[in-house]
């Protein structure tokens, strides 16, 4: 199904979108705000993006010397080419370890591959431990947002799920009752699991450490509590140096929720003793994505969101329009890397306001990649129905005599024509839109009476 | 080939155009330390308080499963560090000493040796960290700065409470780890 239709449907509960729309801005907000309070603020994005430029220009390299360091730190370093092989790797682990039942913190790496499902075919029980993840789990349903997994639901909704799973109150819709109702379900689960799951926000190729910014802690209590951790990443998550981090994480938080910090960074470098550190390395179409000289850049980001938060479709169409694991602008210039043909709609889900490309804390082009991908999209699928009306409009436009003919009779028409047909499924114009009324006269006669 | 050899060999093929690694600057700040630190602090929803504040909070709260790892004043603590991680499950308050602070975000540096077991400052229900008021940083680049090549097993920096905002928003204190945190300022 295309955005437009996936849009539609987000939209038919009205007041929930309104809802989804203002706190996404608010969340935009808060970023603007804690963007202005450091003076070095638009510096700090020019370094993340050359230290970025300088990774990709050096990916290998980089790459070679952070897995010979974490080797020298007693971590495992596993590459994957694709999503099958990244689930392969990770499955044998478990098996390894005779493991049922692991706990996962946020990761949208393996979402991508999907992971949870490859696993429970496997008989491996997956508990997602972020709590936005842990409710949209239950519900069967992706996350919506990447940094805001639920923010899709109401907490009437998250409330009914927490009954039915968590036995939690009928109708008691705290946030703080329903919070700790989860707290207490995932402790248990976290004194449980012998392997635990996370994502990668940085890997540091002079140390061979990783680290993991979260705000509940739940990495932390998932691989603390384990004995072996795996840690599934992206082959473009490296930075060069310890110190970039510096740079990362001043922006991370501050684009992301509008937050000085992550309250939890964790900077892992070697297991605990008796314990184990797996890396997987993952590919999956990213070697592509850089040698692809438009897009490279794309490859940059760091998964904060602010391009979701900022975005006017996003904000109203909801993550699910998307169709993609990664939503929103950068998902719309990520995912046709993937599959175009599938996400051939999402870089026409932009105004090209820019919004985007103001906020990214890397200084992505997003906006201007969407554009290059209509490109490509256009180039690849010919005609539609609006280029063919841009073409109709083009001829009338040329010649001034069928324009004064044309204009005419549609000041008639529009007036006469029922809205079935001014407002019909050929007319995506029309949705979500009130034609203006159509004047009298044409500025041409109004001219030509008062001010001739 | 392997998979990790041909992700490799991929990359190598694509003709690229080297870009330098830019020098980061200080970005001194100009500010009172320790004023900025505990505002931070409080934006994260931590508390900083002095040891009379600590001494009170333990005695009116009539905790009896404490781990006193700061070695600051006289033990405080009631329970030695267990062997597995697991037995601190029922942890009431965690003492533990901070390396330093940094002013602008009210993240403390951690490492192994401060924290005994890895799941210490999470799993406890409370944390307390004492923290020397004259190691305190203005920004993330002094404070990596001031790690320098420590080598450390793990490292955190750690600037609050456990917190969520899943549930439409609104801020909940205590997700997963500790309901709170308090940093006793010491000035030595």
């Amino acid at each position: 199904m295309s955005h437009p239709a996936k849009a539609s449907e987000f939209l038919e509960d009205s007041a929930k979108s309104k809802w989804h729309d203002e706190t996404l801005w608010f969340v935009r907000d808060k970023r603007d705000t804690i963007s202005k309070s450091i003076p070095e603020w638009e510096q700090l994005r020019e370094l993340a993006s050359q230290i970025k430029d300088n990774v990709l220009s050096n990916l290998d390299s980089y790459l070679v010397e952070f897995e010979k360091k974490a080797k020298a730190n007693n971590i495992h370093i596993h590459w994957a080419k694709d999503a099958e092989e990244h689930n392969q790797i990770v499955l044998s682990i478990l098996q390894q370890h005779r493991c049922k039942a692991i706990v996962k913190s946020k990761s949208i790496l393996t979402e991508e591959c999907h992971l949870n499902p490859f696993l429970e075919e496997n008989g491996v029980e997956v508990v997602d431990t972020d709590l936005g993840e842990r409710i949209v789990q239950f519900l069967n349903q992706p996350p919506s947002h990447i940094v805001l997994p639920a923010i899709h639901l109401k907490k009437r909704d998250i409330s009914e799920i927490f009954h039915e799973k968590l036995q939690t109150e009928k109708g008691n819709e705290d946030p703080t009752y329903l919070t700790h109702a989860a707290r207490v379900h995932l402790r248990e689960k976290f004194l449980g699991a012998k392997v635990a799951i996370t994502g990668v926000n940085f890997g540091v190729a002079e140390t061979g450490e990783f680290v993991v910014c979260t705000n509940e802690g739940n990495a932390d209590m998932g691989v603390h509590l384990a004995d072996v951790h795996i840690a599934c990443m992206g082959i473009e998550k490296i930075i060069p140096r310890r110190k970039d981090l510096g740079v990362f994480l001043r922006l991370l938080a501050r684009s992301a929720t509008g937050q000085p910090i992550t309250n939890y960074n964790s900077h892992f470098r070697s297991p605990a003793q008796g314990k184990q550190i797996h890396i997987v390395l993952l590919d999956n179409g990213r070697t592509t994505q850089l040698g692809r000289e438009k897009f490279k850049n794309s490859l940059k980001c760091i998964r904060c969101g602010a391009c979701m938060n900022t975005c006017p479709i996003y904000r109203r169409s909801g993550g699910y329009s998307y169709g993609s694991v990664v939503p929103g602008p950068i998902g719309s210039i990520l995912s046709p890397g993937l599959d175009l043909k599938k996400h051939s709609s999402l870089p026409f889900a932009s105004t090209l306001c820019g919004s985007c490309t103001d906020v990214c804390p890397v200084k992505i082009n997003i906006h201007e990649q969407l554009y290059e991908w209509r490109q490509e999209i256009t180039k690849d699928q010919g005609t539609n129905a609006k280029s063919i009306s841009m073409k109709i409009a083009n001829g009338i436009f040329a010649v001034p005599f069928a324009y004064k003919v044309s204009g005419a009779i549609m000041r008639g028409a529009l007036k006469i024509l029922p809205d079935s047909i001014t407002y019909s499924g050929l007319n995506t114009w029309g949705k979500q839109r009130d034609l203006p009324e159509t004047p009298k006269e044409t500025f041409k006669e109004w001219y030509k009476k008062n001010r001739s | 080939m392997s998979s990790r050899d041909s992700i490799l060999a991929k990359i190598k093929a694509i003709p690229t155009e080297k870009k330098p690694l830019p020098e980061i600057p200080d970005f001194e700040l100009n500010i009172n330390l320790k004023e900025a630190f505990i505002q931070s602090i409080k934006g994260n929803k931590g508390e900083v308080i002095d040891q009379a504040q600590l001494n009170e909070f333990l005695e009116i709260n009539r905790f009896t499963k404490i781990i006193d790892l700061s070695k600051s004043f006289q033990d405080l603590g009631t329970l030695d560090l267990p062997q597995d991680a697991h037995d601190l499950a029922d942890v009431e308050v965690a003492i533990i000493k901070g390396q330093f602070g940094v002013a602008e975000n009210g993240a403390i540096w951690l490492t192994d040796e401060n924290m005994g077991l890895r799941a210490l400052p999470f799993i406890t229900e409370h944390l307390v960290i004492v923290l020397d008021e004259k190691s305190l940083v203005d920004n993330m680049h002094a404070a990596y700065y001031k790690i320098g090549n420590q080598p450390s097993g793990f490292g955190l920096f750690l600037a609050g409470p456990s917190k969520t905002a899943d549930i439409e928003q609104s801020l909940v204190i205590g997700a997963h780890g500790a309901k709170s945190l308090q940093v006793v300022l010491t000035n030595l």
